[in-house]
């Protein structure tokens, strides 16, 4: 569905991806581990076409995606939940999940995507008419996914969703997560919680300095000394 | 008392225009934060356009911006897309020379083809007036303040509740967030300095038939719209509003009370303690 091929990405003189060979198949949940600085999120935002890569290329569903610009990434079908929620402030729920279906093939599901996102999180349902900005962090982060979900997206990309969670939200978004793949959205997720995510993975990719060090099943790399012994303190 | 109300009532007339040109300022440092240097010769261009409309084809000022309008936005629209799209990620110098540029090629372009002399655009009404209980109102501008306040009305439900209006909002509010939700942001830029520069154009429009009309009358506006939008808060939309009326009051008692040499005084010494209590404006975000 999406292949990522010896993608570089500089950030002035400085490098920060290397050589990233990504793949991504329709109906995974597909994770990013690393640690901070790592370059999972400049990943995401060369996916986005937020920056533009150095050189390499990013196919989705057979199309390279070079010339592409933002929005027409959304349109592709390819939505992100940004790192930090990145809410519109100033605008309430209802606002933020009409921005959601702004592209025009999202806007005749509109009424429904807002009541399917709306049994998913009734909380965001009694906070409707609440402002974005005043909500707690783990609200934001619901908003923000059903925002995402509003797309009617084939590719979710999820950027740290559990960053700054308390506990109990941390297993509620992870819950969610495969809710949301298993109505059949595909799933990118790039995570510092490696072992949550590790754990609802099919496959996963760990990311040092700029390049990929291993990759596997979930499960394996969960058993995986180098992984064991970077990331989960054992 | 009456002298208060008289002043009051002008300030708040004349306020709504200047409201329009502060909305116009606001919503395009909203969006893009470049600061529109160029806002008063945009003014002043729909000035000119309002005159000749008026002299060549005897169109009322107050009819000929169902023209002006629409001919400024597209304007704007130009001027977005051919230039200033192009400094968005720029230093803010080099943002600020574009735009003082782009105001100086349109006052002295006018000069060019127009001369410098000063026109006055005289309708039958312009300098006609009635009483209400022993306050006299100036037709024109009343009739102005009218079609203001329809425009901002207007303007406010556009932003509100249209989706081209909301995704403008979150375009101003989250640029990156915007594009990820599929809002081209550019096209956005185009809209917002298109609406800024329409704003300013009727301003124009609006006030052609009781100002003098000549090619640098803008820096006087462009300075006057950049007070109404700090004291409003840069960026926001009601404060823009708020500010306008509140800038033509203080001008327009302050006129009454100390002189006209002296409102400009009064204007400032208002500014300056509305920052030195809320820096960041009326209805400004402190952390922004």
């Amino acid at each position: 569905m999406l292949t990522i091929d010896k993608l570089n990405f500089s950030y002035g003189d400085l490098k920060v991806l290397w050589d990233i060979n990504l793949e991504v198949h329709e109906g995974e949940i597909v994770t990013v581990v690393g640690a901070n600085g790592a370059g999972k999120s400049t990943t995401l935002k060369n996916i986005s076409r937020l920056v533009k890569p150095t050189s390499g290329s990013i196919t989705f569903q057979g199309e390279d995606m070079e010339k592409l610009e933002s929005h027409q990434v959304v349109e592709r079908g390819i939505v992100q939940v940004p790192e930090g929620r990145k809410i519109f402030p100033e605008m309430t729920v209802l606002e933020n999940l009409r921005m959601g279906s702004y592209i025009k093939s999202a806007r005749k599901a509109r009424e429904a995507n807002v009541e399917r996102v709306f049994g998913m999180f009734p909380r965001l349902k009694e906070r409707e008419k609440q402002l974005g900005g005043t909500m707690s962090g783990g609200e934001q982060q619901m908003l923000a996914i059903a925002r995402g979900l509003m797309t009617n997206p084939k590719l979710l990309l999820m950027d740290e969703p559990s960053l700054g969670l308390s506990p109990l939200f941390v297993k509620i978004i992870f819950e969610i997560i495969q809710e949301i793949n298993r109505q059949g959205v595909t799933i990118l997720l790039v995570e510092q919680n490696v072992f949550q995510s590790l754990k609802i993975a099919h496959r996963a990719y760990v990311l040092e300095t700029g390049r990929v060090v291993l990759t596997g099943e979930g499960n394996d790399l969960l058993s995986n000394e180098h992984v064991k012994k970077a990331f989960l303190g054992m | 008392m009456t002298i208060f109300l008289q002043s009051l009532i002008s300030g708040i007339l004349i306020g709504g225009v200047y409201a329009l040109i502060g909305i116009g300022l606001t919503i395009i440092f909203g969006v893009m934060r470049v600061i529109n240097f160029a806002h008063g010769d945009l003014l002043m261009v729909g000035m000119y356009g309002t005159f000749y409309l008026f002299t060549l084809f005897n169109i009322d000022p107050f009819i000929s911006i169902v023209i002006t309008m629409p001919l400024m936005f597209l304007y704007g629209g130009f001027l977005q897309k051919v230039f200033i799209n192009r400094i968005l990620g720029a230093l803010p110098q080099n943002q600020i020379l574009l735009t003082i540029g782009m105001g100086l090629i349109m006052s002295n372009g006018i000069m060019l083809a127009f001369t410098s002399d000063y026109k006055i655009l005289s309708t039958d009404y312009s300098s006609s007036s009635f009483d209400i209980l022993g306050i006299s109102i100036s037709t024109p501008l009343l009739i102005s303040f009218a079609i203001t306040a329809g425009i901002t009305v207007v303007l406010y439900w556009f932003l509100l509740k249209t989706d081209t209006g909301q995704a403008i909002r979150a375009t101003a509010q989250d640029r990156e967030a915007a594009q990820l939700m599929g809002i081209n942001v550019k096209r956005m830029s185009i809209i917002a300095f298109g609406l800024g520069a329409s704003l300013a154009g009727t301003a124009g429009a609006l006030i052609s038939p009781t100002y003098y009309i000549f090619p640098q009358v803008g820096s006087t506006f462009t300075l006057k719209a950049f007070v109404i939008t700090v004291l409003g808060g840069m960026g926001s939309i009601v404060g823009a509003t708020l500010g306008g009326i509140l800038i033509g009051v203080a001008e327009s008692i302050g006129g009454v009370y100390f002189g006209s040499g002296w409102k400009e005084v009064v204007v400032f010494v208002l500014f300056l303690l509305v920052l030195l209590f809320k820096p960041s404006g009326l209805m400004g975000k402190s952390n922004t």
